[in-house]
């Protein structure tokens, strides 16, 4: 980084150094907090419904008690995932116009379909399906609005009889099975929004989609445990210690993999040093340090993987409590690690200077559409949403039928 | 089996519904393929893009870095106050290798203060000690390939088939992918209208026969213009093509960029 660094600045801009294009010298970056939020949602989303799909199509039974509260985590979630892509747009009132007149070279344009597809197609109708029988017991036990929502949940399909519910359950299997690569695809695809940008070095990557995968993975897994552990805690009901140790080990294995990606990486572009790489080591090392060597690394990977790894070892010597901590622990460090490993993408790819002859530093604002509060808020929101969906879809005061079995007499 | 049934009629229902929806969408698709033909361009009636392929080349060894083509872009183009620019201008120097350092160069310093748009300030490197400085005049480089067009969700930036990179100022969402996309740094988003911006070759001006602002302004020639499909006599732009050596910014990329510099060093991209 000798030359760059010691440009000459232009004037009056005392955030930049070495040289910056013009056009890049901006009080904030194009692409803010929010753009840092849209691929964090969508990837747990994502690796939520994933981890659903371990106990649908891959019978991992051990899982069964978290199976419908990751797919209402993927659910509300999945809700959240265009907001703060609508709310940084200049002209929001068009947004449709991606849906309507798509251009289809963009990633972003198949980005709606890919949505759209994967909403209303896979996890509408997975989710309609498992909860069928239940809408229509619990119309029928339940007084007031609620039964009445029940009701119109059921869309006027009240045959519970063997042969219906077996229906059901083939569907419920078959759409998740198509909602696997369709998971995939709906993060591959936010993945592809930024490893599409050849323009920029940190971006223009094809490894870009898989990393954003496998993160995806980690995340959402961190996330179904959290939401796991906090639902209990809240209902003060004891947790299923055996599918919480499967979830983590899972959890685990998917964090290897991703660390292993995104050493492979770092590996390949130090090894290559190709252009531009200066200018990318001097940010990573300068301008991404708490971010990325501390959040992303240490305690967003290192950390987690030596409790986790140090419990696939241990696991029965370790009691239940502690094992407890260490899980959530993890869990939540994950989720933070993820968090600045978007970070690192997104703002990281905005902090050097296409010109590779400078770096930019932003102060990011609390207030306004692109400030802390906004990032708060929409995090947020599908927390709320999914606290909503749990009282209506996991009450605990209604009878909840085994959510995978057929029918009781008719199980596989 | 009526619930079968019924169930049957709920999804076929859906399909259709879905099927509907890409079907209206299909159907916006062709009519904007229409409105692209009409797109707000600026241009006049009757201005046919198949009958011109306008292009514009760089002469850096001519250029002075007075600024003026900056400025003149500014005005004609109500380019917004503050660090927004369709054309710029960068200063290169070059120092001497330190004596004794085995260097064949010394460092390469780049400045643009308000895009050159006042001029330059007196170097910071002593003249004696400055082994090249010259100054290169950046604009869109109009792309053959251009990446700003391909990841557009809407299909507001697009190809004129006149040559032009043109964005349609009423169809823009304001994403900033295409300014993300771009590796010249030769987009913003502007503050006034919320949609990406760029040069356009002054595209109201060329389409009625005019030249664009900046080349007007050029006390030097650097900058030269002209319609490759209607040379004019001693056409300056035939006249760069055969005179000059040229060279096109970050080729690696694959951009292809149209507009080609004479006269500018390997530390320029
Ligand atoms: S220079 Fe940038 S804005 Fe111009 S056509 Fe190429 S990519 Fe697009
Ligand atoms: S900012 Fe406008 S022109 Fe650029 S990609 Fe988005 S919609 Fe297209």
């Amino acid at each position: 980084m000798t030359n760059a660094v010691t440009n000459v600045v232009a004037e009056l801009i005392p955030h930049f150094e070495g040289y910056v294009y013009p056009n890049e010298a901006t009080q904030q970056p194009l692409w803010s907090i929010l753009i840092v939020l849209y691929p964090y949602i969508t990837g747990l989303v994502a690796g939520a419904f994933i981890m659903a799909s371990l106990v649908r199509v891959f019978n991992v039974k051990a899982l069964e008690p978290v199976y419908r509260l990751s797919m209402l985590t993927a659910f509300a979630f999945l809700l959240c995932a265009p907001l703060p892509l609508l709310f940084h747009l200049g002209h929001p009132e068009r947004c449709f116009e991606v849906m309507m007149t798509p251009h289809l070279t963009s990633p972003m344009a198949i980005f709606g379909f890919v949505y759209a597809w994967y909403l209303m197609a896979v996890l509408l109708l997975e989710l309609w399906f498992d909860y069928r029988r239940d809408f229509v017991e619990w119309s029928e036990v339940t007084p007031g609005f609620r039964g009445t929502l029940y009701r119109l949940f059921t869309v006027g399909v009240t045959d519970v009889s063997d042969p219906a519910l077996k229906l059901d359950f083939k569907i419920g299997h078959i759409l998740s099975v198509v909602g696997i690569p369709s998971a995939f695809l709906l993060h591959g695809y936010v993945g592809f929004i930024f490893g599409s940008v050849k323009a920029n070095p940190w971006w223009g990557n094809a490894l870009m989609p898989i990393i954003f995968i496998m993160s995806a993975m980690v995340s959402g897994i961190a996330l179904c445990v959290f939401n796991y552990m906090v639902l209990s805690w809240v209902r003060r009901k004891a947790l299923d210690m055996k599918c919480l140790d499967v979830m983590c080990m899972f959890l685990f294995y998917a964090l290897v993999v991703d660390a292993a990606i995104e050493g492979l990486d770092w590996i390949h572009r130090i090894y290559s040093a190709e252009e531009g790489f200066q200018v990318i080591q001097y940010m990573a090392r300068e301008k991404l340090f708490y971010t990325l060597s501390l959040g992303q690394v240490t305690l967003g990977t290192l950390v987690p993987l030596l409790l986790l790894g140090s419990l696939q070892l241990l696991r029965r010597r370790v009691p239940d409590l502690i094992r407890r901590r260490m899980y959530f622990a993890s869990g939540a460090l994950i989720l933070l690690g993820v968090l600045a490993m978007r970070w690192n993408v997104v703002i990281g790819g905005q902090t050097f200077s296409k010109s590779l002859r400078g770096v930019m530093t932003y102060k990011m604002e609390f207030a306004g559409l692109e400030g802390w509060y906004m990032g708060a808020a929409l995090l947020l929101l599908p927390f709320i949403i999914l606290t909503v969906f749990v009282k209506i879809f996991l009450s605990e005061k209604l009878p909840s039928t085994a959510p995978l079995e057929p029918h009781p007499a008719h199980a596989r | 089996m009526k619930s079968w049934l019924s169930r049957r009629n709920l999804l076929s229902r859906l399909s259709i519904a879905a099927a509907g929806l890409l079907a209206a969408s299909a159907a916006r698709s062709a009519k904007a393929a229409v409105q692209k033909v009409f797109a707000s361009s600026g241009a006049p009636r009757g201005y046919d893009p198949a009958m011109h392929k306008w292009r514009m080349a760089i002469d850096a060894n001519r250029c002075i870095g007075c600024g003026l083509c900056a400025e003149a872009c500014k005005k004609e183009n109500h380019v917004p106050e503050g660090q927004y620019f369709r054309t710029w201008i960068e200063r290169y120097i070059i120092a001497k290798p330190k004596p004794g350092s085995g260097e064949a160069r010394g460092e390469t310093l780049v400045d643009s203060p308000s895009g050159g748009m006042h001029g330059f300030p007196e170097s910071i490197v002593p003249n004696a000690e400055i082994q090249h400085s010259f100054f290169v005049p950046k604009l869109c480089n109009l792309c053959e390939h251009s990446p700003c067009v391909q990841v557009c969700p809407v299909g507001a930036t697009f190809d004129a088939p006149d040559g032009t990179v043109l964005i349609d100022p009423k169809y823009c969402i304001g994403c900033g992918f295409c300014i993300q996309a771009c590796p010249y740094g030769c987009r913003f988003l502007s503050p006034v209208t919320k949609t990406a911006e760029k040069c356009t070759l002054c595209y109201h001006r060329i389409t009625r026969g005019l030249k664009p602002a900046c080349v007007e302004v050029c006390p030097t020639q650097a900058r030269v213009f002209g319609d490759l499909m209607n040379p004019v006599a001693d056409d300056p732009l035939q006249q760069f093509y055969q005179n000059n050596l040229v060279q096109a910014l970050k080729p690696h990329l694959g951009t292809k960029p149209r507009v080609f510099y004479a006269g500018i060093d390997k530390e320029v991209r």
